[in-house]
């Protein structure tokens, strides 16, 4: 089976993995990385589905301003466990 | 949350100038390689954002006012528009440079070609006032979320 084929059926297996520990996890901070990896998986895909352009676009937005906003985001809470 | 250690400040302030130049080069090199003003303002303002979360928003916004991220923005949308009526003599968004032997303006060589710079009329131009608006669009929206979430924090205390 040639390279190409190979990756094209296991990283589509790879973002549904990341996207399930994602709604699996209890941490937010820690679900926020792996909503950066599954993201940055899809940019993969996408560059392999010979798209370039979007890739790009997906790696800027998805993989790293979207973290910064959730990471923010989570500095403005707490965790239930401290107590309040 | 805490301070972010010193390893994140320093690996971030490593990682900012090559992506700053990574991200010049995909806004300036938009009419040859995939890429162009969106992708490559995504990308500068990535960097921006790695030193507001790395080193704190009041670092930052010592620094970078909103104001002068909005005036930004503004030249950006306002220069793109300017652009498209400069060719309003034939029709809108008129590639009045291209051919002109002007900035931009060589005729690419026929066939197969490395690339050449400087060619596409008004397409670079244009490519670089969406990604002066897009650097200064999305890092506001960071920089305003980040001083407001911290504010709100101090409130609370």
């Amino acid at each position: 089976m040639p390279f190409q084929e190979i990756i094209n059926i296991v990283l589509p297996l790879m973002i549904v993995a990341s996207a399930v520990i994602v709604v699996a996890l209890k941490d937010l901070l820690a679900a926020a990385i792996a909503l950066a990896v599954m993201s940055l998986l899809l940019s993969l895909e996408f560059y392999m589905l010979h798209a370039p352009d979007v890739a790009i676009a997906e790696a800027g937005v998805g993989a790293c301003l979207t973290t910064a906003i959730l990471i923010f985001a989570i500095k403005a809470t707490r965790r239930m466990e401290d107590g309040r | 949350m805490s301070e972010p250690s010193k390893i994140v400040k320093t690996i971030a302030s490593i990682i900012f100038p090559f992506t700053m130049v990574f991200g010049i080069y995909v806004i300036l090199h938009g009419h040859l390689t995939p890429g162009g003003g969106f992708q490559g303002g995504a990308i500068v303002a990535s960097g921006i954002v790695l030193l507001l979360v790395a080193f704190g928003s009041a670092e930052i916004a010592k620094r970078v006012k909103e104001s002068h991220l909005s005036i930004l923005e503004s030249i950006g949308a306002l220069s793109f528009i300017s652009l498209a009526l400069l060719g309003l003599s034939t029709t809108f968004f008129y590639n009045f440079l291209a051919g002109s032997n002007f900035i931009f303006g060589r005729i690419p060589p026929f066939g197969s070609n490395p690339g050449d710079m400087n060619t596409g009329g008004v397409l670079p131009l244009m490519n670089i006032s969406v990604g002066l608006k897009v650097i200064a669009g999305l890092s506001a929206i960071v920089l305003v979320l980040s001083l407001f979430a911290r504010s709100r924090k101090q409130r609370k205390r």
